[in-house]
Order: structure tokens, then sequence, then C-alpha cells
């Protein structure tokens, strides 16, 4: 269930039991993952902003993703279904920053 | 003062915008190009469509194909609501966002047009440089965005 209109507080990994990691998950099953990359132009502030207002973050947590972006390279900020990264993936783009999706 | 704010958020909502004719003016022409590249799809603004993914440019072609016209109306209004709104005194929350986009994609064009770095200004910039004109330019939307963003991000 997807619901990429609304920002939503927290993501979360899909849970696995014992039982399912006995199998390989089908390649449509495993989760989308949102990476932001890291540019010379994006303020940090910025980027700490976009984090909140998009995805509803605390302070604390963009900030955290942000500094991720700017040390390594790039972060993943969000997870889920293709549709939803999409979704993300769309928003982000709206706002100038780097990003790309991809299948973990 | 010396340092005036550009933006400052008011008690009952909304931003008090202190700019002079000649920036509100500078930010009109950002309005006006910004609009023409992103109508023609212009190579020059391709840095406002990036590729969705990193190596699959087939992939990445369906996404654009798939919001191109959407991410475009969002730019097109923005400036629209920029320009309808130059001269305006107070910004509420939504004239506020359209202008912090506005200013991002003109540092984002403007940056990948001059080669800008992370490094770029801890040597200062020669004076010699053919850059010069535009890179102070640049760096006056930096401050002028950066500011924004602080008045935006006291509010979330």
């Amino acid at each position: 269930m997807h619901n990429a209109g609304v920002s939503s507080q927290t993501i979360e990994a899909p849970l696995r039991t014992e039982e399912s990691e006995q199998w390989e998950s089908p390649v449509e099953d495993r989760p989308w993952v949102v990476i932001v990359w890291n540019d010379p132009v994006n303020l940090m502030t910025y980027v700490t902003f976009v984090f909140q207002k998009l995805f509803g973050y605390a302070k604390p947590k963009a900030e955290k993703l942000m500094w991720q972006v700017h040390a390594e390279g790039k972060a993943a900020v969000s997870t889920g279904t293709r549709e939803r990264a999409e979704a993300d993936v769309a928003r982000l783009h709206a706002h100038g920053l780097w990003a790309t999706m991809q299948q973990d | 003062m010396l340092f005036r704010r550009p933006f400052k958020p008011l008690d009952g909502g909304g931003y008090r915008v202190k700019l002079g004719a000649p920036e509100r003016a500078a930010v009109r022409d950002l309005c006006v190009e910004l609009r023409a590249l992103v109508v023609a799809n212009d190579a020059a603004a391709a840095r406002l469509f990036p590729p969705a993914f990193r190596d699959d440019e087939e992939a990445s072609a369906a996404f654009d194909e798939l919001v191109r016209d959407d991410l475009e109306a969002q730019r097109v209004a923005a400036f629209d609501t920029v320009e309808a709104t130059l001269e305006a005194d107070v910004l509420d929350e939504e004239q506020a966002a359209a202008w912090c986009g506005a200013l991002n994609d003109a540092r984002l064009v403007l940056g990948e047009r001059l080669g800008v770095t992370e490094e770029l200004y801890e040597n200062g910039i020669p004076r010699e440089d053919p850059r010069a004109r535009e890179l102070a330019f640049y760096a006056w939307l930096t401050w002028l965005q950066g500011e924004l963003v602080e008045a935006l991000s006291s509010r979330l």
C-alpha cells in the first residue's frame, strides 16, 4: 500500500519471517530504494529542508541524511514499492535534487 | 542596518520581502529565462530533469516520458507565481515555496553552465576569470536562496 501524495513519518523495511527467508524473494517483491546523490549546487540547508518537507522527517534525521549525502556522496532516503519510489524520485526532481531509484 | 534580511517570517503567517527594484528585476529575468529553457526542452535545463536510474538509459527515458510533462508544468507554474508576486511585500507559504524553487532552479542551471564545484569559493574568484560576473550573480542567488530556506525552515 502506498500513499504517494502524502508524506509519511517513517519508512520501515518489510518484515521478514524465518519462513520467507528460506526462499529467494521474487524480483518484483524486493523493495526499491531511492538514493540522493551529492552535487555541488544544492545548499545543505535546502537539502535538509526538502527531506523534512517531502518525507516528514524530523530535523535531526533530515540533517543526518544530508550529511551522509555530503560526506559519502549519497544516501538512501526512502524505501518501498516501485510506485512509491517513482513518486519520491519525481518529487525530489521537482525540488532539484539529484535522485535515482534502484531495487535492493 | 548593513545586512538586511530579504525574507522575514511574519507572526500571522507569510514572509515579508525586502528587495530593491533591481533585485526584483533580476528575479524576473531569471524566471523568463528559465521558463524559455524549460518549455523549449533546452539542453541547458537538463540538470532540472536528471535520469531516474543510474545505469539504465532505457528505464530513465521511460521514467522521463512518464513524469516530464508534470515536472515541466510544476516548474512553469512556479515561475508564473514568482512573476505574479514580484512586487509583493508579503508572500504566503505557497508563493515563498515557488520563489525558493525558482531560485534553486536558477542556481542549478547556472551552476552547471559555470562548472561550479564545492571548492569553488575556497580560494576566491580571480578577477580575470571570464566567469567572474556570472559567478558573482550565482553567489548572490546562493545568498538569497539561503535566506529564504532559513525563513521557510523556521516554519517546519
